[in-house]
């Protein structure tokens, strides 16, 4: 089990592929993706990466968070996540993951959170078909109808489809096929829609039901290590700035 | 710019290497190529009509083209920057009023005639527009008397 990435959902359009069909893609940038610690067998119970994508602001970050990030040495992420991986797929601390990581005609798991649709009522949250037009129908047109029996059971059960909040919450789709990926941009074009809105978070991991093809990095594409010396040396300043900032206060 | 608009702009430049598209509007009359793909081999086949929309922008573009085949009409879409398209060219210019003709599509025959734009302003070149613009000088110190 390889680690997954955080990305940021961009938006959709569509490609055209070698035989002239057109395919709808969702565009997911990878920025700043970063692992930021890392959960081992002997100390945590499980193996598993903590990875984060995207930079906060120093003065958004509480104390404790901010020790946590100068720990690994990284600069202030904006979304934490973990990926589950095998002891063999384990990667350094501060390594920058590259969008390398998926390679075409991959299939990959993407979680999101759904757009939130507000106080929703029975016929567009579960798909109910609603009360007759006419026929003495009135006011309420698009209303639930019965919830239950009579004075027998004497209550509604517990989980009874009704009106109420929709949308905005963890949504996983699964096996959808990586087109292509463009690394010097941090790009990766997913066939398909993905749950969430516009520049929200997404995570991206290896589908679970789909092998993994045999040209994919294991354990992870990683940036070149000049580059992330580069990033990682200022992120170790601001570290130690606000550890400073810890101090006077 | 955003990433998807460059992303897009990119795809189009990929897709439109080697190939021109003529400058055309709703009104002209089109000649497609398009690669239709019969068991094993590729031929092309043609479909000239009238351009009675063009639709979308940058890669999403598209353009729908309106003949009477057999006395029936036909219309289809085709993607401006679909692969699938060998060449597109430009046969007459139309001179219509409006961006969509959807009008034609209850009319045949001498009603859904279109006639002929004529580009009067670009029209006199090189000695033809020397020779109008002497005459139009002659002209102009004669009307002044």
């Amino acid at each position: 089990m390889r680690t997954g990435l955080i990305a940021k959902k961009m938006g959709m359009t569509r490609v055209f592929d070698a035989a002239g069909r057109h395919v709808p893609v969702t565009v997911l940038q990878i920025e700043d993706c970063q692992v930021v610690s890392q959960r081992t067998a002997d100390r945590d119970g499980y193996s598993a990466l903590q990875v984060g994508a995207g930079k906060a602001k120093v003065k958004n970050v509480t104390a404790p968070m901010r020790g946590h990030f100068g720990k690994a040495e990284v600069e202030p992420k904006m979304r934490l996540a973990e990926f589950r991986v095998t002891d063999d797929n384990m990667v350094d601390v501060g390594a920058t993951l590259s969008a390398e990581h998926f390679v075409p005609g991959q299939k990959v798991d993407v979680v999101g959170n759904s757009k939130g649709k507000g106080f929703a009522g029975a016929m567009k949250r579960h798909n109910f078909g609603g009360l007759r037009a006419s026929h003495g129908v009135s006011i309420s047109h698009r209303s639930h109808g019965s919830t239950g029996q009579c004075q027998d059971p004497g209550k509604v059960f517990k989980g009874k489809k009704m009106a109420g909040h929709m949308g905005d919450v963890r949504v996983t789709t699964q096996n959808l096929e990586v087109v292509d990926v463009r690394a010097d941009e941090g790009l990766i074009l997913v066939r398909g829609a993905v749950p969430g809105a516009k520049g929200s978070w997404i995570l991206v991991s290896d589908a679970e039901k789909a092998p993994l093809p045999e040209n994919a990095p294991r354990p992870a594409a990683l940036k070149v290590v000049a580059q992330s010396e580069t990033e990682v040396a200022p992120a170790a300043e601001t570290a130690s700035a606000s550890a400073e900032s810890e101090t006077k206060e | 710019m955003n990433v998807i608009e460059k992303l897009e702009k990119a795809e189009v430049e990929k897709l439109m290497a080697g190939k021109t598209i003529p400058d055309f509007q709703a009104g002209d009359t089109i000649k497609v190529m398009v690669k239709v793909v019969e068991g094993e081999r590729e031929r092309l086949q043609t479909f000239e009509g009238l351009c009675i929309a063009r639709n979308g922008g940058s890669i999403n573009a598209s353009f729908t083209l309106r003949k009477i085949s057999f006395g029936e009409g036909v219309e289809r879409v085709f993607p401006l920057y679909s692969p699938i398209l060998d060449s597109i060219t430009l046969v007459r210019r139309g001179k219509v009023r409006r961006a969509k003709l959807y009008y034609l599509r209850g009319r045949t025959g001498k009603s859904a005639r279109i006639a002929e734009r004529q580009d009067w302003r670009n029209k006199p070149k090189g000695k033809a527009k020397a020779a109008a613009a002497k005459a139009a000088a002659a002209k102009a110190p004669a009307q002044a008397d």
